[in-house]
């Protein structure tokens, strides 16, 4: 039996099938490379943007305008949350049309995937996937401006070139500026794509070069950049909204009585809950409407609600690790079985075995989820800081009774992401209750301690890793069981161990050079909204793999760096597939091969930013980590201090990265220091408890962010050569993957302490 | 009818005396500059000045500024300090996604007027109440002491 389950609202739009009553086979992208492998109808597998929903757009008349006074606008159909997809976007497609990127502005698209193609911001996609199709975007539109100037002078095509926002007649040196000809050169024939001149990466104008100042860099500095809680519109009220505390608990009984006499609030609404599975769904609970913010918060103070917590009342955090623990203990299903690594660590001499937990983490957006919504002659319009606006677009539609045509969805700055704004129930939240005042506008906004207690948080993990050594201290054999709940779950009830695409995160795909390995994956039900969270699974594996291996290390009594580039061995080009992965974060495996040169080329730049190997002071430390996520690779090290209290400092932070083709350096270059520094925050104090199934933490005061004083005051980050030739990479996520671990092997260098439970809290100043 | 000083202006609102500023201003003045990000004091993005020093927006009621000059980020491209934040924060590429941005400038802004010449301490001191999710701390450092180092030349 098979039934397919097609979660076209899914955000990070993915195919689930159930295979029977064993497992779910979850591909981020494309269905068909699951597939490719067993299913007799070989229907041609689309990878990359090509396998996303909507797929990929490289129409100029899509995406470029240039008015009449020669001021180009660019579309960009992706997310701004911080990644600075809006300059980066504006930068390839002047570059190839040879604008003068000040006289360049961008406009951004509405969710409209017909039009644009893919838009969902997640998964280190954006430049990935649309780097190639913009490039081809603004050498057409520059072929079509040098096609109308031509003709305007009437001289061969192959006289005009592009140079600078105008057309230059090469032989008598006449110019049109590019606004003279827009509307001319829009009439013509679209090039075809094989027929454009794309540059060469010699004649990149912004492409690669560094320190292009941000798109909206003036307006957030002046307080004038709008975020999703910064709409305002005509007759708008505000609204909050009281949600079970418990996940798939709905209302048992309210009264609005007191709410209603607060100054300021207008209605109380009941909002239905959903079955699960959660999926995108509004959570259900009161709707208090008033006509500020504050209004509406003291209302709903001021409610009496009574909940029926259903299943999952009683989750515990403490007792789920012991639950998590047990599972990865036992012998489990196995993802990848290469050798026979069981037999190997039975008659090994020298075992190593460690286990390492990492709870689950709120992404903790700085801007809490918020959305603006009215309804007027049956069309819904939305403004809102989604990462997957034709996703909102249609769970909106379906929420309230419409077709997606009838929904506009407008896409405002995202105030942070991290993956949390992939998701759509505030969204609809907002269209219900616009819905349920008969279309009246209006903002509905999550409090701080609303979205800490109502997070899809990132996963609970228990990574239990064993290994066996040979005499030189060289691994014969590596075990991996990861036990954690599955994104999946938050989609299909009974999905109880991780999907390929998540194993494809740092743990089936492990390219060390050891003859036996097994990689397995335990039962863990979820108990929460589980969801993705920047660099997702890799954060939990990578912390185990990268820990595990320093851990070998020592017990060979090896230098941590030198071990680790001979487990990854001499440079080649794995295909992902031998290594058990059919996933491959979507992307082809002929294109995107693991290459263990570039990884081994980025330890050794790490290293050598640091110094690795120099005589430190007691009690300061070196660690290293390395983690290909995303088709990027990035090596960390990082240097600490602990003092005899056990007060940890972080000293400085090398990383190195290989993304390929480089485009707007300089935000590479602070999209590597913010995962560093979201990364050392989650390490040292990220952590969300359950008890009796309510989530114990409720703001920054009992959630803690790693804050100005805490920071390094060092991050270096140096890059691999940038390289055109090789398909891009990520670059929103790489960076995080290492960062755990890094700091956790330095720590254990700076004092002999092993930190295997995250977050550290109090565990080096406790004796 | 409650009367504010902002930003050089004076302007009546219609609020509970409870009310903190941060709503004041966002939702019936429509300054969205101010940010949202905790309500209790605790992230900074809902930083504005009065009397010239940095507070919290989030937890300040209103009734609690009468009577106070107000500035919010929205006006402090007049100030010659504050402009002259606003063009470091620039020049280092500060933002990410920018929404904690308005505070941190804030924050700088009033941390340098009391203290042209910071140490890293002061720093620590005068910034640790602002959070930035998306990681722009060392930038942040480095753009207060390049203001730093331009008030230094200048006197």
């Amino acid at each position: 039996m098979s039934k397919v389950l097609n979660l076209e609202n899914t955000a990070r739009r993915t195919w689930l099938k159930s295979m029977g009553a064993g497992g779910l086979i979850l591909a981020v992208g494309s269905a068909g490379n699951v597939f490719a492998q067993t299913a007799a109808a070989a229907k041609e597998v689309k990878y990359g943007g090509d396998g996303m929903p909507g797929g990929l757009v490289d129409d100029p008349l899509v995406f470029v305008s240039i008015d009449a006074a020669g001021v180009v606008s660019v579309v960009c159909h992706r997310s701004e949350m911080g990644q600075g997809v809006r300059t980066s976007f504006t930068m390839v497609v002047a570059d190839e049309l040879e604008a003068d990127l000040t006289r360049v502005k961008v406009v951004q698209a509405l969710g409209d995937e017909a039009r644009y193609g893919n838009q969902n911001t997640d998964g280190s996609r954006s430049l990935r996937h649309s780097m190639a199709p913009l490039r081809r975007v603004g050498a057409a539109a520059r072929a079509m401006l040098e096609t109308a100037a031509a003709a305007r002078w009437k001289v061969p095509v192959g006289e005009v070139q592009a140079r600078m926002h105008e057309l230059v007649h090469l032989p008598s040196g006449r110019k049109l500026g590019f606004g003279e000809v827009a509307l001319a050169a829009a009439a013509l024939p679209v090039p075809a794509p094989a027929s454009l001149k794309l540059k060469t990466p010699a004649q990149f104008r912004y492409i690669g070069k560094d320190n292009t100042p941000s798109i909206d860099g003036a307006d957030i500095v002046r307080g004038r950049a709008v975020y999703g809680t910064d709409i305002r519109l005509d007759g708008m009220v505000y609204a909050v909204v009281a949600r079970p505390p418990v996940l798939g608990g709905k209302l048992k009984r309210f009264d609005a009585a007191k709410a209603l006499k607060v100054p300021g609030v207008l209605r109380v609404i009941e909002l239905k809950s959903t079955p699960l599975p959660a999926n995108h769904h509004p959570l259900g609970g009161v709707a208090v409407v008033a006509k500020n913010t504050w209004s509406a918060i003291k209302g709903r103070e001021a409610l009496e609600l009574e909940w029926e917590d259903g299943a999952h009342a009683s989750y515990d955090s403490v007792a789920y690790k012991t639950t998590l623990e047990a599972a990865a203990r036992q012998p489990a299903k196995a993802v990848r079985n290469d050798g026979n690594a069981t037999a190997a660590l039975a008659k090994a001499t020298r075992r190593v075995q460690a286990e390492y937990y990492l709870p689950h983490i709120a992404h903790a957006t700085m801007e809490p989820p918020v959305a603006t919504a009215r309804i007027v002659d049956n069309r819904c319009e939305i403004w809102a800081p989604t990462q997957a606006p034709q996703g909102a677009r249609d769970f909106v539609a379906k929420t309230i009774g419409f077709k997606p045509e009838q929904v506009t969805m407008n896409v405002t700055l995202l105030g942070g992401g991290f993956g949390r704004k992939s998701k759509f129930d505030f969204i609809a939240e907002a269209a219900l209750v616009s819905q349920a005042l008969g279309g009246t506008p209006v903002k509905l906004q999550w409090t701080r301690e609303d979205d800490i207690h109502h997070d899809y948080f990132h996963t609970v993990a228990v990574e239990h890793m064993e290994s066996a050594l040979d005499a030189k201290g060289k691994p014969t054999a590596w075990l991996h069981r990861s036990a954690a709940p599955s994104i999946s779950s938050t989609f299909a009830l009974g999905s109880n161990t991780l999907q390929p695409f998540e194993m494809g995160m740092t743990a089936i795909n492990v390219p060390f050079q050891i003859p036996n390995v097994r990689i397995e994956t335990p039962v863990a039900e979820a108990h929460t909204r589980i969801g993705w969270f920047r660099s997702v699974y890799n954060i939990p594996h990578a912390f185990a793999v990268q820990s595990f291996v320093s851990e070998l290390a020592a017990e060979a009594k090896r230098d941590p760096k030198d071990y680790l580039l001979e487990l990854i061995g001499p440079a080649r080009r794995i295909d992902p597939r031998t290594l058990s992965d059919q996933t491959n974060y979507g992307e082809s495996p002929e294109t995107y091969p693991i290459d263990t040169g570039r990884m081994a080329r980025v330890v050794r730049l790490a290293a050598a930013g640091a110094k690795w190997g120099r005589k430190l002071p007691k009690g300061r430390g070196l660690g290293i980590a390395v983690a290909y996520s995303f088709m990027s690779y990035v090596a960390t090290v990082i240097e600490v201090e602990v003092d005899t209290k056990g007060t940890l400092r972080i000293i400085a932070v090398d990383m190195a990265v290989d993304c390929g083709p480089q485009v707007n350096t300089e935000r590479i270059r602070s999209q590597l220091e913010g995962a560093v520094i979201m990364g050392l925050g989650l390490t040292k104090h990220g952590e969300i408890t359950f008890r009796d199934g309510r989530v114990v933490q409720s703001n920054f005061n009992d959630h803690a962010m790693l804050r100005h004083n805490e920071a390094p005051r060092d991050i270096r980050v140096h890059f691999a050569p940038a390289d055109y030739s090789v398909a891009p990479g990520g670059v929103g996520e790489p960076g995080l993957p290492p960062v755990a671990p890094a700091l956790c092997n330095a720590i254990f260098a700076a004092t002999g302490k092993r930190i295997r439970r995250l977050p550290i809290g109090e565990q080096l100043t406790v004796a | 009818m409650i009367t504010l000083d902002i930003n050089n202006r004076q302007v009546n609102v219609d609020v509970p005396p409870d009310m903190p500023l941060l709503w004041a201003l966002r939702d019936e003045l429509g300054m969205t500059g101010t940010k949202f990000g905790c309500g209790l004091g605790l992230c900074g993005a809902c930083t504005v000045h009065m009397g010239g020093e940095a507070v919290r927006s989030c937890v300040l009621p209103v009734s609690a500024a009468v009577g106070q000059r107000i500035t919010t980020i929205e006006h402090l491209e007049s100030d010659t300090l504050g402009a002259a934040v606003q063009a470091a924060w620039m020049a280092a590429n500060v933002p990410q996604c920018g929404y904690c941005q308005g505070g941190q400038v804030m924050s700088a802004v009033a941390l340098l007027k009391s203290k042209p010449k910071p140490t890293d301490s002061d720093i620590d001191e005068a910034m640790s109440g602002n959070i930035c999710r998306c990681g722009t701390y060392t930038r942040i450092r480095t753009a207060i002491k390049q203001v730093s180092a331009q008030l230094g030349a200048k006197s």
